[in-house]
């Protein structure tokens, strides 16, 4: 079963909730926790395991041939993110800009920009008691975060069974790298605060969510501060809100810390175990 | 006239309400902008009237025309998104996956597929309840934001800040360290980051000063809920020392900060204690600092 | 000797453009000939992607030594340019192009 954990509004509490659910789960049952926000992993942070396998992930990119190119400049045309571009004698490729679509490279008459491997960033796969977590980071400089998620979910599906229960940790937001965690998801929770701010984001989440045909819930955190607005929104919406979890500063000064949560504060862990059996009745 | 983009690396730290304290203190001196189009919130505690709305479009994707579309599957065979299922026995483009590369439009036998343009959202210029301009936008669904709309938004409020004779526009920028985040700090006078003392905020800090580095941009901090963890906050300002960022502020750990939100005010219209004192010195101190760089 | 500016206007009194990649207008002076060549750069604002990399080349064709602009071309704008050998100063962004042109001959830019 694969469980995505969005939210609209970064800030939420999406990682937190990430991180303490897998490992409050793992200790009834093996779960697989991804950390997709492959631009910034942070729920490694909460997660000790140890280094089970590290593997470079590429991306495809053309490459120039000098020897063979006749410099008809059909590459810069077939191109539409400007990444390939004839510099006079040159043709120049932009791997940033890239998108891997493959089209300059096999339209070229002379066969002269064929794909090759370039790097794009890391996977790391940790082990620990139960749990198993998996991360992957883009490099520097690298802009395209999509291919690397889905490789990420990719490697995720190959290496574990189809029954395990997985967590995926989506990158905040509602564009292309949430889709590309979300879309193969069974279920998507929505992680929200009962603000304004808060209510604006969800409604977009929402919207997003509905466009993917997805069953989704939502989770409440810091509930108490704000406003009755999002409880209110979902009640009219009809979307379950399977767990309110209390607005507390302790629990701020513990995830500040990198601390797991559950263990220390017993009103996190009774929403946790809410959130548990919503999962498991979804489950059958 | 000077730009003045407020960022954060991490989501969450409170950078929005500290940009629309300062676009409230700023007044008539200055045009706003809310570039942060993925979760525009800033509007929630300006209240713009939307009076001008602009369509915005940005980037193709693929069109299939049924009637002349032969059902061949080349387009499907090419494409490495795996955008074009069959659905009811048609080929037909999954917007949500298409990646408006074009292939398919190149190599359609029967010329049946187009790229159009796509109208992604809408920006706007509108009046806020201070009777300041302010810039912003709406991204639809899935949208990608290629720094593309953030840098509209930039601009027509720089245009709109130089025509008014105004001193400042103050910028609420994208979180993250990606396009959207470079597209807010291009151009930008100074930059004020706003950061919290936790294992991963301090981690965004980092990187996110890697970019402004690079930009050789003058920078200050603002570090939100200094309290929840003194030694994280200590390590900070460290870490401020050392890289020569100025300190502007420690905001303590205040429920105010939200509810002031709720009742869509900004911190300085709500608050009347230490929190509503150290934004109005903080804008004071951006001002100061700001016109000094060079 | 030709000499490029990024521009807000198509003469001296022009403003210069801070930008690079977004650029207005690019002008292109013959030192020699005495004479000004532009080219309306606004269509890039259509670009979603790869600006710099497209008016770097659209520079390129143009043929100058030189280029003065304000803050200086992105990363794949500056590999473009690099490869094609353009010299490039920067710092001023902030005047006309007559008062560029002056700066640069008064070797008060930095060579980027």
């Amino acid at each position: 079963m694969r469980i995505a954990i969005a939210s609209g509004k970064g800030g939420t509490g999406k990682t937190t909730l990430s991180a303490n659910l897998a490992a409050f789960l793992s200790k009834t049952e093996p779960v697989v926790l991804a950390d997709l926000d492959v631009e910034e992993p942070n729920s490694g942070l909460f997660i000790k395991g140890k280094l089970e396998n590290e593997e470079v992930k590429y991306k495809m990119i053309p490459e120039w041939n000098e020897e063979t190119c006749t410099l008809c400049g059909e590459c810069q045309k077939n191109c539409n993110f400007n990444a390939v571009i004839q510099l006079g004698p040159q043709i120049l490729v932009f791997p940033e800009l890239c998108h891997s679509c493959y089209a300059c490279s096999e339209l070229c008459p002379t066969d002269s920009l064929p794909m090759v491997s370039q790097r794009m960033g890391e996977l790391k796969h940790y082990s620990g008691n139960n749990i198993a977590f998996i991360e992957s980071h883009l490099d520097v400089g690298q802009e395209q975060a999509v291919p690397l998620i889905g490789q990420t979910i990719q490697y995720i599906e190959e290496k574990f069974d189809d029954k395990a229960l997985k967590i995926y940790d989506s990158p905040p937001g509602t564009s292309c790298p949430v889709i590309e965690a979300t879309k193969d998801a069974d279920f998507i929770i929505l992680v929200t605060e009962p603000t304004p701010f808060g209510l604006h984001d969800l409604k977009i989440a929402v919207e997003t969510v509905k466009e993917l045909h997805k069953s989704f819930a939502v989770v409440i955190n810091r509930y108490g501060l704000g406003d009755e607005k999002v409880l209110d929104y979902c009640n009219e919406n009809d979307i379950p809100i399977i767990a309110k979890i209390p607005n507390l500063r302790q629990i701020a000064e513990i995830y500040s810390r990198g601390e797991l949560i559950f263990e220390q504060v017993p009103e996190f862990r009774d929403e946790l175990l809410k959130i548990s059996d919503y999962i498991k009745k979804e489950m059958d | 006239m000077k730009e003045i983009v407020i960022i954060s690396g991490k989501g969450g730290t409170g950078k929005t309400s500290v940009t629309a304290s300062f676009g409230f203190l700023g007044g008539q001196d200055v045009v706003v902008a809310d570039c942060d189009v993925d979760a525009a919130d800033m509007h929630l505690l300006m209240k713009p009237d939307f009076a001008q709305s602009e369509d915005f479009y940005s980037g193709v994707l693929a069109e299939i025309n049924p009637e002349k579309c032969i059902q061949c599957g080349l387009c499907a065979e090419k494409c490495r998104f795996d955008a074009i299922p069959v659905i009811n026995k048609q080929h037909v483009v999954k917007k949500l996956d298409c990646e408006g590369c074009g292939y398919c439009a190149k190599i359609c036998p029967v010329e049946a597929i187009t790229m159009p343009e796509q109208n992604v959202g809408d920006w706007y210029i509108s009046t806020t309840k201070v009777d300041n301009t302010m810039v912003h936008a709406k991204l639809g669904i899935g949208a990608e934001n290629s720094g593309k709309l953030v840098a509209k938004v930039k601009n027509e409020a720089k245009a709109i800040a130089e025509k008014q004779q105004k001193k400042f526009t103050v910028i609420d920028g994208s979180p993250g360290v990606g396009c959207p985040v470079v597209s807010s700090l291009s151009g930008a006078d100074f930059t004020v980051i706003v950061t919290e003392p936790s294992v991963s905020g301090f981690h965004d800090l980092k990187r996110v000063y890697e970019l402004v580095k690079k930009f050789k941009i003058s920078a200050g901090c603002i570090i939100n809920k200094y309290d929840i963890n003194q030694e994280i906050t200590d390590k900070i300002m460290n870490f401020l020392r050392d890289e020569k960022i100025e300190h502007i502020a420690s905001l303590p750990y205040d429920e105010n900060f939200t509810r002031a939100m709720t009742l869509g005010k900004t911190i300085v219209e709500f608050d009347k204690g230490d929190l509503k004192e150290k934004m109005v010195n903080s804008w004071t101190k951006v001002k100061q600092l700001v016109n000094h760089e060079k | 000797m030709k000499i490029a500016f990024t521009a807000k206007g198509t003469n001296w009194d022009s403003s210069m453009d801070p930008r690079f990649g977004r650029t207005e207008y690019i002008l292109v002076y013959d030192v020699e000939k005495d004479e000004f060549e532009s080219f309306d750069n606004r269509d890039i604002e259509n670009e979603a992607h790869g600006a710099g990399p497209k008016t770097s080349q659209k520079l390129f064709e143009l043929g100058p030594e030189v280029l003065i602009t304000g803050n200086g071309p992105g990363g794949n704008a500056a590999t473009v340019l690099g490869k094609a050998g353009i010299e490039i100063y920067i710092g001023a962004g902030n005047s006309t192009v007559k008062q560029a042109y002056e700066a640069y001959k008064n070797n008060q830019l930095t060579k980027f």
